[in-house]
């Protein structure tokens, strides 16, 4: 088994985990981090398969802002858990 | 039941998935090879890098039709947020090595995204990854406390969302009045979709950052 198959296959898998933990987690903070590191695998994914201009966008809007936008959205939804009258 | 449930879910998105992998495979060869096309025509684009030869020229169409949606997903954020409270509640101080770390981080980003901008002419790189960026040296700076968020969005912040789409229309309306639409004429292709790429990274960084900034503004 060859260094580069290895590593591909490692990311396969890695891959199926972060979806499978991200979708199934009960904690959403958890989950949320678990999509960016979703993310950040996609965009090496798509490096090891040559598209490297999938991988930038997918790395700056797939992992980076989406997930500022969903830690922000659990902010928002910790801040009204704490303070429900207001 | 439950469990009855979830297993029946799972057989079904399986049974889709084998589906979808079937029907993949059982796709006809390609009638037109596209990218045999692209790199033979690239010397006529303006740019040496393919991806950016078909977002920028020869399927302009949907780049612009894009940023025109783009723009759209953020005036339905700003509907929403002027439709609320309107106030926003001033964020908390952040941590000052985020503060330094966020002031030496912006510039840098800026960089990047002017190398990224110029870059896309030749090699991966170009408008939408500069634009993501920028987005996010905002995103940053907003973390930081650094950056307001947008209650009432100004003329000014206003015209820099829309210019990258005038920009792009300007330059497809000229090409239109010598031929066809966003058909550049051949000398100045490089120059012509640099200019767009410039407004489009500006206007992009503004929206994806806006996304974010526009929907701050709603705590309450």
């Amino acid at each position: 088994m060859t260094p580069a198959l290895a590593f591909d296959l490692l990311l396969i898998a890695a891959l199926l985990w972060s979806a499978a933990r991200a979708l199934t987690t009960a904690d959403v903070f958890r989950a949320v981090v678990l999509f960016i590191v979703f993310g950040l695998l996609m965009a090496l994914a798509w490096a090891r398969l040559g598209a490297p201009d999938i991988a930038l966008a997918e790395a700056a809007i797939g992992a980076g802002l989406t997930g500022a936008l969903l830690l922000d959205a659990v902010g928002h939804l910790r801040a009204k858990q704490r303070e429900p009258e207001q | 039941m439950k469990a009855w449930r979830t297993a029946l879910t799972a057989l079904l998105c399986a049974g889709l998935a084998l589906a979808l992998g079937a029907a993949m495979l059982a796709l006809p060869g390609f009638a037109v090879r596209l990218p045999g096309q692209v790199a033979a025509n690239l010397d006529d684009s303006g740019v040496a890098h393919p991806v950016t030869a078909v977002l920028l020229n020869f399927r302009g169409y949907d780049t612009l039709l894009e940023v025109a949606v783009l723009l759209l997903a953020l005036l339905g954020v700003f509907a929403l947020s002027l439709h609320g409270s309107g106030h926003a509640r001033p964020s908390a101080p952040a941590h000052p090595v985020l503060q330094t770390l966020a002031r030496l981080l912006a510039p840098l980003m800026v960089l990047v995204a002017g190398y990224l901008l110029w870059i896309g002419a030749h090699a991966p790189g170009g408008a939408f990854q500069a634009g993501a960026v920028l987005a996010a040296a905002g995103v940053l700076l907003r973390l930081a406390g650094l950056l307001p968020a947008w209650a009432q969005p100004g003329r000014l912040l206003r015209g820099g969302l829309a210019l990258g789409l005038l920009v792009f229309l300007a330059v497809a309306a000229a090409a239109l009045a010598q031929g066809s639409l966003l058909q550049y004429p051949l000398a100045y292709a490089g120059p012509l979709i640099l200019l767009v790429e410039a407004g489009l990274t500006l206007s992009i960084g503004l929206t994806l950052a806006g996304l974010y900034l526009a929907s701050a503004g709603w705590r309450q």
